[in-house]
């Protein structure tokens, strides 16, 4: 219930907060801390230093920019939500925001914490990965932009290296007709998911021109289905083919086993979420 | 001239039984000035916290205390070799075993208490723990309660050695804690052998956890020049608490004063007395300051009194037309490392043969074996009134176990074996005398309530489409109030309760109870009691429990025993008041007391209008003009001694849905009528039942602390362990019908853990019934996603064509 | 590491006190500066007895550190009633018997307040998802959702 002691500096910039992190060993970049805190409390984490970054408005805000949406590191999840731009231009997003944790948590909890914590129980790395979104990450050698696509190596183990932060993600907006649904499965209001899936496609006609899969929680980190969207990209997706598609999601899960349940259970459960958002992609494109 | 208008008005002005009045103790709590444990601060306070094993069972080999002590800020660090002078390193359990209250050379279950830490604030006290450095050497661990009587067996109980008479019975394994029987063994076994139709069904009662939101804590003060002890505790047993502590301590129970604040939920799981209370009363005598100790979550759900892990195996005789001729139930109880289960003391398995039920049963046989484990002691909380919810639970399901291989219908089945309300007061074949009951009735309103056959239409309506839908139905009889002294006592002490009223000269009144309310809303009820009979307002009258100092002997509560067996007290003192009351105001009136009639809040003269003298009058008068040789003032002391425990019954309806390609069920509806005899406060009522409906729920649907093969628990964080939230908790429709206890003042009979009690086997009954046309007699709790998907899969009922 | 001196309003009275950076906001506002109707249910942040309003968003003071709170408006339950009587919100709660043992109520309170001004007319599901951080053992939730609305319909009124 108490944490051990600690080091704390409340950080005046984003470059000061790099400073801070290169300057102390044992650093931790203090967010929403409702990912860290809980952790320091039950002694589990136990660095010697916090940097709080609460204070850096550079790090809030959402913009859009051309068809790139722009979101600040420390954008809450409930900021998300709120967003007329999100609503508009990634609604994806927002239904995922509000799959998240419970209404006190939403305040604190921001999406560049979700990211990159590499919590393979966190909503928003599928989400990033089936976006194609790229962060933007500061460290003592300057700014480099990297994609979704290869940030996540395993469980809490991105790319993100010692001494650097992520301050921006950047999302493709929407084009008209994108179809999109992301669907969990929990135990209560509040927990991880116990398989999670988020879908986004497009049509041409009846036909799917692009498919993206994500699955959350159903391996050591978030992963695209990559062999069920190429079954489906370029078909008319009939039940039939979404049913083949299940098989592929479910070769591709390796979910850890815990009260949740089995690897047989979970393995089902990413498949039918897959099936649910893919179905729930499909009505919204269609519409 | 008084008109029925008037008396109608003057009932409404008391707000006594019968009204729905608002809570008297609800304007603190919304300001946020309840007194709870962990609010209480005193000066030169200081924090106690507990070093504990990580292993389920290990040879303590070394503790090294050095770094901790060194840590300024730290006072002490106390061990069982600290305690052993004292004679304080064990202590009895409310079972008639010994717990460690801290861990003499071994440790018997994760988590278990090593070692104590005393420091200036409890950040300190959490660092210096880490700094306590002990050495274990691991030892086989015994999980299975199946495998504990094993020749094979690991040793757990070293301190039982050689000891095989046990406190109920002669132990025939070191690791068998009891044996226990009722009922009728030989008449019962050759029914069974001759019967037309047998059912049998083994079913597992899983290990959970009360779970208040409120942790265990204490505040223990010992003030080394009076010699006085006071400790503020999350007890729902004070005065036991005070006795034990006594008894412990050498204290005399006059220098001893326990006082239970506001509690943050009870529900069974504060009535025993925990190791961390002890170390912190032996800290504050050690160290002369106030010692607080409170609980995280983690250590709560670890390590106080769980509830359950019944292994059972009920069978049932009937004949084909599903009449019930015997019942015979089999039962494994897994109690963990110590048998600190809070039964009244003759009884290892509680309340346990009600299990009968609502039913008319002929001959029956229990018998009940308790082991020992590598795991947290305990076994009766939760709301269970001493074992009921397992009983309940094993008679409901076996019996739809039978109505299923007849093809009876499952209301049917219980209508041909409802004890008629003729044959109240009911002597049950395994000892008990149901006090009054009207079955049919109350199964019958809630039948036509839910349209029941239409229920049963649209089933198989979407059995015929490949859906899952399930009814369960549950009529249960509940036991409470204990309860009688002649065979209920804790420790000795029989389980009367106590009321002591007092009424001022101005008319207000004053009264304190053995009980002691956990959210419950004595501070009402109480007082709307205390209204009707003596005709005060009763906003006028102020309930006070809790503080030994003050509050009569009692029991305390749990059990649901509060109404039933205080209530009773506070109706009984009442009406000794009211008594004396009619003679002051004979003699104000001069008439004699037989001339007197009693109306609502008054005394008046029959047959003589006008002449009259409220109850107001009469307390002023009570003070300064009494009658010849009475003794002034106006109060009155009643202990009660019931007798007979008190039977609520009632009936649950439970519509679900189930998900078959998540195993998700979704609560379409539960339909709860209860009758608790004569109702107090409607509105309270209806509290209770959402709040044990909801705990129901909880427990069927997800609650569980299952234990890996070595020993470590599992699931003991609100990440894990299942509290629905607003989003999960289904709608709950309440309902009722009132038979009175013949034998209680007041003929109510308490309530408040009959819907957890009742809900628990209506909701598996439900969850199994969505699967009956499949052949499934039973499903094991808890029926979360996972575990109702697995028997989904293995009927291939997921499979998509 | 040494203290730090954290000033803020808590229920609009300036407060200063010196904290270790570890220390949780609500053990500074139970422990030193003694309001204690806040309360603490769990260790991992989920029960939310400990829901307080920090600058207009209900958080969890268990997952707060207090210097978080610096120069921030800070409202617990003990701020909700003024010199008028109790808050609409804190006299529905008693009318409906959205309450038994007390514990989770402060929480719940705080919380109720703060969504009703982000949805001043929610739906029974709504009232649901928008209290799901507050857990209660007694009530079964029913009464309390019962007490936001009356609370939600009164304050439109008002």
């Amino acid at each position: 219930m108490i944490p051990g002691e600690f080091e704390y500096h409340a950080a005046s910039s984003v470059d000061d907060a790099i400073k801070l992190l290169s300057e102390h060993e044992d650093a931790k970049i203090l967010a929403g801390g409702h990912s860290l805190l809980p952790m320091m409390k039950l002694r589990f984490a136990e660095p010697a230093h916090l940097i709080d970054i609460n204070g850096l408005s550079e790090l809030k805000g959402i913009e859009l920019d051309g068809d790139t949406i722009r979101i600040g590191a420390m954008t809450t999840e409930n900021e998300l939500i709120a967003s007329d731009i999100l609503q508009q231009h990634c609604p994806l997003i927002v239904d995922v925001a509000k799959l998240i944790a419970d209404p006190q948590v939403r305040n604190k909890g921001t999406i560049g914490g979700d990211v990159a914590h590499g919590d393979p129980g966190n909503d928003h790395p599928a989400l990033m990965l089936v976006l194609d979104a790229q962060f933007v990450i500061k460290g003592p050698d300057g700014e480099r932009v990297q994609e979704a696509n290869g940030f996540f190596l395993g469980t809490y183990w991105t790319t993100l290296e010692e001494g650097e932060l992520m301050t921006e993600i950047r999302l493709p907006a929407f084009k008209a007709g994108t179809g999109y649904g992301y669907n969990k499965l929990k135990r209560k209001t509040g927990d991880f998911a116990t398989a999670a899936s988020p879908v986004v496609l497009t049509l041409d006609g009846d036909t799917c021109s692009d498919i993206r899969i994500g699955l959350t929680n159903a391996g050591p980190m978030a992963f695209r289905a990559e062999a069920a969207e190429d079954l489906l990209r370029g078909q008319v997706i009939t039940e039939a083919l979404i049913e083949q598609a299940a098989e592929q999601v479910m070769a591709a899960c390796e979910p850890a086993e815990d009260l949740r349940g089995d690897a047989e259970y979970k393995t089902h459960m990413a498949a039918e979420m897959v099936r649910r958002s893919i179905r729930d992609a499909l009505a919204r494109a269609r519409s | 001239m008084a008109t029925p208008a008037d008396e109608m008005n003057r009932q409404d002005a008391l707000e006594g039984v019968g009204c729905s009045r608002k809570r008297k103790e609800d304007p603190r709590f919304v300001q946020g000035k309840g007194n709870y444990v962990d609010d209480i601060k005193m000066s030169g306070m200081l924090f106690a916290d507990m070093v504990r094993s990580p292993f389920a069972h290990a040879r303590i080999k070394s503790i090294n205390k050095e770094k901790a002590l060194a840590l300024p800020g730290v006072h002490a660090v106390l061990t069982a070799d600290d305690l052993k002078p004292l004679n304080l390193h064990w202590m009895p359990t409310l079972a008639g075993d010994v717990q460690a209250v801290l861990a003499d050379e071994k440790v018997h279950f994760q988590y278990q208490e090593v070692a104590v830490v005393i420091a200036d604030d409890r950040y300190i006290a959490a660092d210096a723990i880490d700094l306590v450095e002990v050495e274990y050497e691991p030892l086989p661990v015994l999980v299975d309660a199946h495998k504990a009587m094993d020749p094979d067996a690991p040793i757990l109980r070293e301190d039982l050695v050689g000891k095989m008479d046990g406190k109920h019975s002669k132990r025939v394994h070191n690791n068998h804690i009891f044996h226990w029987e009722a009922g009728d063994k030989d008449p019962t076994d050759r029914v069974f052998d001759e019967a037309e139709v047998t059912v049998e069904q083994q079913m597992y009662y899983h290990r959970v956890h009360p779970s208040p939101l409120e942790t265990c804590g204490c505040v223990a003060s010992f003030d080394k020049v009076n010699g006085h002890l006071t400790v503020y505790i999350t007890s729902q047993a004070p005065h036991v608490v005070r006795t034990v502590v006594s008894l412990l301590s050498g204290i005399p129970e006059s220098k001893i004063r326990i006082v239970s604040p506001d509690i943050g939920g009870g529900f069974g799981n504060k009535v025993g007395i925990y190791p961390g209370y002890v170390n912190a009363i032996v800290a504050s005598i050690v160290l002369g300051r106030p010692v607080k100790w409170v609980e995280d979550r983690m250590e709560h759900l670890s390590t106080t009194a769980f509830a359950r892990d019944y292994h059972m195996t009920g069978e049932l005789a009937a004949d084909k037309d599903g009449r019930i001729k015997a019942l015979r139930v089999k039962v494994l109880a897994d109690h963990g490392a110590f048998d600190a289960c809070a039964d009244p003391s003759k009884f290892p398995a509680g309340l346990f043969h009600i299990c009968t039920g609502s039913y008319d049963v002929p001959v029956a046989h229990v018998q009940v074996d308790g082991v020992y484990t590598n795991k947290a002691p305990g076994g009766v909380a939760y709301r269970c009134s001493f074992r009921v919810t397992e009983a309940v639970y094993v008679i409901e399901r076996t019996l739809d176990v039978l109505a299923q291989k007849l093809g009876i219908d499952k209301a049917e089945i219980r209508r041909r074996n409802f004890v008629k309300p003729e044959q109240f007061p009911y002597d049950t074949a395994l000892g008990w005398q149901l006090d009054s009951g009207d079955y049919h009735t109350a199964l019958d309103k809630v039948l036509k309530a839910v349209d029941y056959d239409g229920l049963r239409k649209e089933q198989a309506e979407k059995r015929a489409q490949g859906e899952l839908m399930g009814i369960g139905l549950v009529t249960f009889t509940e036991i409470v109030g204990a309860g009688p002294s002649r065979t209920c006592d804790i420790l000795g002490i029989g389980m009367f309760d106590s009321a002591e009223i007092r009424v001022h000269p101005t008319g207000s009144v004053m009264a304190r109870m053995g009980t002691i309310t956990q959210g419950q809303g004595h501070q009402t009820t109480y007082a709307q009691i205390i209204a009707t009979e003596l005709g005060i307002p009763s906003e006028q009258i102020q309930i006070e429990e809790g503080d030994t100092d003050t509050a009569p002997y009692g029991l305390g509560t749990y059990g649901s025993r509060s109404t039933p067996v205080g209530g009773a007290a506070t109706a009984v003192a009442a009406r000794k008041i009211r008594a004396k009351a009619q003679k002051i105001a004979a003699h104000l009136l001069e008439v004699s007391e037989d001339d007197l009639e009693w109306d609502v809040d008054r005394f008046k003269v029959k047959g003589v209008p006008g002449q009259e003298k409220t109850m107001k009058e009469v307390a002023w008068a009570a003070y300064n003009n009494v009658p010849e040789g009475m003794e002034p003032g106006l109060e009155a002391v009643d202990y009660y001694d019931p007798p007979n425990f008190t039977y609520p019954f009632g009936t649950y309806l439970c519509v679900v849905d189930i998900d078959k390609y998540t195993g998700q069920t979704h609560v379409r509806r539960f339909y709860a009528l209860d009758d608790c005899g004569t109702r107090i406060n409607p509105m309270i009522i209806d509290g209770q039942i959402h709040g044990g409906l909801n705990e129901g729920y909880a427990v069927a649907m997800g609650q569980e602390l299952p234990y890996d093969e070595e020993g470590n628990a599992l699931g003991n964080t609100f990440m894990d362990y299942f509290i629905p939230t607003f989003v999960e908790t289904p709608k709950w429709e309440t309902d009722y019908t009132v038979t009175p206890s013949p034998h209680h003042p007041l003929g109510a009979k308490g309530v408040a853990e009959s819907p957890h009690v009742g809900s628990i086997p209506c909701f598996t009954a439900a969850v199994v019934d969505a699967f009956s046309h499949l052949g499934i007699t039973h499903m094991d709790m808890p029926h979360n996603a996972y575990r109702v998907w697995k028997q989904i899969h293995q009927l291939g009922l997921d499979k998509r064509g | 590491m040494a203290k730090q001196h954290i000033s803020f309003k808590l229920n609009g009275q300036q407060v200063d006190v010196l904290a270790e950076p570890r220390e949780l906001l609500v053990h500074t506002i139970r422990e030193q500066l003694g309001q204690t109707g806040t309360h603490i249910g769990c260790d991992t942040s989920h029960c939310g007895v400990c829901t307080v309003d920090l600058n207009g968003d209900s958080v969890k003071a268990c997952t707060i550190l207090a210097v978080q709170a610096n120069g921030g408006d800070v409202l617990t339950v003990e701020g909700m009633a003024d010199a008028a009587g109790l808050h609409v919100i804190q006299q529905a709660f008693i009318d409906e018997h959205g309450l038994q043992c007390g514990f989770c109520t402060p929480g719940m309170l705080i919380r109720a307040y703060r969504f009703l001004q982000e949805n001043p007319d929610p739906t029974d599901d709504e009232i649901r998802a928008g209290m799901s951080g507050n857990l209660c053992r007694c009530t079964g939730y029913q009464n309390i959702i019962k007490a936001v609305k009356s609370a939600a319909q009164k304050l439109q009124q008002a």
